[in-house]
């Protein structure tokens, strides 16, 4: 067992913000901390076993668009249909370019490194998840579960 | 230049996954032998001294050349 340990909150559930959560994740494991991973709300997203994570430009002024789109573009065109497939795409391809890993491949080495991934019990009830559409190794709980393990955390993070 | 016992090509990845490579290439190597990593993030120069400074494992070496990375890390003895 380690003598540091990581307790990560991860609350969104877009393709952008499924990654600062499974980096972090992985990337503690391998520098010897204990992790765990407190997936609520839409965090409960990137539990599925079939990820289907897309990114938004709209309401995203941060966002870099192709041709400049972020100067001109009217702020309303931003939430034309199909805008977020687009981009969704677009991020995807680039991402594949950079030598960037994979929201699949990132979950998957954190599951190789005994990152414990917690499931909120609680959003899973509210949003009428079914077990089944979640991958296997994680285990359910609650607030008191993750804030039993971050009692003992050297770092917390709220992504 | 032979003065390591493994090679691991990282080049062409990203944050965070010549950390993530190394460390599991460690994991095989007994402990005193040395892993030499080849990268192109630049990010991993500061991320293999953190990772060291975190693991234990030594940082005998950081070098760049022509846009590529060398380091070489000496694995801590268990």
């Amino acid at each position: 067992m380690s003598d540091k340990r990581i307790a990560i909150i991860a609350t969104k559930g877009t393709l952008d913000w499924a990654y600062p959560p499974f980096i972090l994740a992985s990337t503690a494991a391998a520098l010897g901390y204990e992790v765990g991973v407190f997936f609520t709300f839409y965090g409960l997203q990137l539990l599925k076993k079939k990820l289907s994570l897309k990114v938004s430009p709209l309401g995203n002024p941060g966002m870099p668009m192709p041709l400049g789109m972020d100067k001109w573009f009217p702020v309303l065109g931003t939430a034309v249909p199909g805008m977020e497939t687009m981009m969704t795409r677009m991020m995807k391809s680039k991402i594949k370019a950079k030598g960037v890993a994979s929201v699949e491949d990132l979950r998957h080495l954190c599951l190789e490194a005994e990152v414990k991934l917690i499931g909120c019990q609680m959003t899973i009830d509210l949003f009428d998840i079914h077990r089944e559409e979640l991958i296997d190794e994680i285990e359910l709980g609650g607030a008191a579960t993750f804030l039993d393990f971050a009692s003992e955390a050297d770092i917390t993070l709220f992504v | 230049m032979a003065d390591y016992d493994q090679e691991l090509d990282a080049r062409g990845l990203n944050c965070p996954l010549p950390i993530l490579r190394a460390r599991k290439a460690l994991k095989d190597m007994p402990g005193g032998q040395v892993l030499r990593i080849m990268a192109t993030d630049p990010g991993s120069v500061k991320d293999f001294q953190a990772f060291a400074n975190q693991t234990g494992n030594e940082l005998l070496s950081s070098s760049e050349e022509g846009g590529e990375f060398h380091f070489l890390l000496r694995k801590k003895a268990s």
